[in-house]
């Protein structure tokens, strides 16, 4: 029986000839990762269980991204724990404060990801990295203590669902609308313990930041991973960035996926989520009007220059509604200076946003725009669950940067022009 | 085998409503189980003593992969969590952490908060000693046993690698 990508690149890891679904496999890592809240648990229970080296100081990397630069004196204590342990170690691929950016767009960014690899990360977002093709998945930290100790780690093989993308997106419509739209119709559990395997003609116009926003939220159905083929775009993102050799794999024509989810770029609109799942999906303009007090754009998901870029294009020459705190954040240091090199971060800062250097800050409600009791956000990150972004009684709606540029500048959810 | 009285929560428990970010700030899992659940049921860390048992409705443990979830749920004092089904990456930390975390459907949808529920990990046997009803959840398979048997996956990998050194 054939295997879908994902299954063919556990296979080679596992150095089995194949693998099916619910088998329980051994596979080796191609890189390992961890940022400054999950880092300092696995440090603990690695010392605790006595190891003293990793497995490969160049397949381990440790980004201090989620609560930096640091906001209070614990976080600080966090990234020493972790600091000191990739210094013990001569971790390669350890940022921090001036070099750091958010994990899941950093390391792409650095060519630290290719086609192929299996990649785990004590980040749920760490699924991001299916866009180039790799298996990569959302882990805790003990399990970024076993990959650090060992090279290798456990995994159930996923069973597989397809979703086909046809036609191409239109207008203001972006990654983030196709992501939001698939939770919508399959639920925050419609892709539990399996891997979603885009596919199809419709592949090809989206952008690699489209790419990588789609990959990131899988998890917000459940995925155990999502996974893009490869083709001319990414070998030509990868190309410059990955010093290494890779594979490149294929589904086999037979592989068999438990559903297949076609979805219509053409006809997809700009969606939102309403509190407090992902899956609580509306047509932005059904919601066109509800108040806000803040909008987020940035993180893992929309934090990249193609969703700067945009959200720049709506904020031209506008200003953010009174009694709105517009924080953008670009993903990485690279995209912060490309920003300014492309007049940008002017753009934002003459519409009243404040522009922030590369943190996950407020998309876990850490810092850099915590909300209080009944305050509602327009956020372009992952997540709106109760609290998520602050107090209990306060709300998030997650949209793409184009929407959440334009309702910064209207003061409530609004449709770009 | 063990015995307690039911917490009861509904569906899609988010690991956000299990530990706030807010106080991810610690690694402390003593420190973290001070407010665990608190979001949601502000009462629980006030109620809850050593040996009770949680049961949830479908997707528990949804959201991020923080480990501090199943840390705070098993520092507060339960001793396994029965749910509909689970997050998957919840479900891997908490057996690399030697935290029991049983699937059962039927328990999940019948059994109700305050009522006195056994649990025997050996069979899977989940009994509601309140209604005199009992469940039979899948049990471990052998490979994910070893692991909870050696207190987590960290021991476990030890073990094999001594076991590997004297071989």
């Amino acid at each position: 029986m054939g295997m879908t990508m994902t299954q063919k690149i556990l296979a080679v890891h596992a150095g089995l000839p194949e693998v099916k679904a619910g088998d329980l496999i051994e596979a080796r890592l191609d890189l390992v990762l961890g940022n400054d809240v999950t880092t300092p648990v696995a440090v603990h229970v690695f010392e605790k269980a006595g190891f003293d080296r990793v497995f490969d100081p160049e397949k381990i990397a440790i980004v201090l991204d989620h609560y930096t630069p640091c906001k209070d004196i614990k976080s600080a204590q966090l990234c020493k724990t972790a600091r000191e342990f990739a210094r013990k170690h001569g971790v390669t691929h350890f940022y921090d404060v001036g070099e750091v950016g958010i994990e899941h767009a950093l390391l792409p960014e650095k060519g630290l990801v290719a086609p192929g690899d299996v990649v785990i990360g004590a980040d749920s977002h760490t699924c991001t990295y299916g866009a180039l093709g790799a298996f990569s998945t959302g882990v805790g930290s003990t399990d970024m203590a076993a990959g650090m100790a060992s090279g290798k780690n456990w995994f159930k093989v996923p069973a597989a669902i397809q979703v086909v993308l046809k036609g191409r997106l239109r207008g203001w419509v972006s990654g983030k609308d196709v992501i939001l739209h698939l939770i919508g119709r399959i639920g925050v559990d419609g892709a539990l313990y399996r891997s979603l395997e885009f596919t199809g003609p419709g592949v090809a116009s989206l952008s690699m930041d489209d790419r990588f926003t789609i990959a990131n939220m899988a998890i917000e159905a459940g995925g155990k991973n999502g996974i893009f083929p490869v083709d001319a775009k990414t070998l030509e993102y990868v190309g410059g960035r990955v010093s290494r050799e890779f594979t490149v794999y294929e589904a086999d024509p037979d592989a068999e996926y438990e559903r297949v989810v076609e979805i219509d770029l053409d006809s997809l609109q700009p969606t939102v989520s309403l509190p407090h799942l992902p899956s609580n999906t509306r047509l932005a303009a059904e919601v066109a009007g509800l108040p806000i007090q803040q909008a987020v754009i940035g993180s893992c998901t929309n934090g990249r220059i193609g969703d700067l870029r945009i959200a720049a294009q709506v904020m031209k020459g506008r200003h953010v509604a009174k009694g709105v705190r517009c924080i953008v954040i670009p993903a990485t240091q690279e995209i912060y200076l490309q920003c300014v090199k492309e007049g940008l971060a002017q753009i934002f800062v003459e519409a009243g946003c404040a522009f922030s250097t590369p943190t996950c800050g407020p998309c876990l409600g850490g810092h850099m725009g915590c909300m209080c009791e009944g305050e509602r956000a327009i956020s372009t990150t992952n997540r709106n669950f109760v609290g998520r972004m602050g107090h209990v009684d306060s709300e998030v709606i997650l949209a793409s940067p184009a929407v959440a540029a334009a309702s910064a500048i209207a003061g409530c959810v609004a449709l770009p022009e | 085998m063990v015995t307690g009285t039911v917490f009861k929560y509904g569906d899609n428990v988010d690991t956000d409503v299990i530990i706030p970010a807010r106080y991810l700030n610690s690694p402390s899992a003593a420190e973290l189980a001070k407010h665990c659940m608190e979001d949601i049921d502000a009462a629980f860390v006030t109620k809850v003593q050593a040996g009770d048992i949680m049961v949830a409705g479908w997707n528990f443990g949804c959201g991020s992969s923080r480990e501090h979830a199943p840390m705070a749920i098993q520092a507060s004092g339960i001793r396994c969590v029965i749910a509909a089904s689970f997050a998957r990456i919840f479900y891997r930390n908490s057996i690399n952490i030697g935290f029991p975390i049983l699937e059962c459907p039927e328990a999940a949808a019948e059994i109700a908060a305050g009522d006195r529920v056994s649990v025997d990990f050996d069979t899977g046997l989940i009994t509601d000693e309140t209604t005199g009803k009992s469940y039979q959840a899948t049990a471990f398979p052998a490979f994910i046993r070893r692991i909870i048997d050696q207190g987590g996956l960290l021991p476990y990998l030890k073990a094999e690698q001594e076991a590997a050194k004297h071989a």
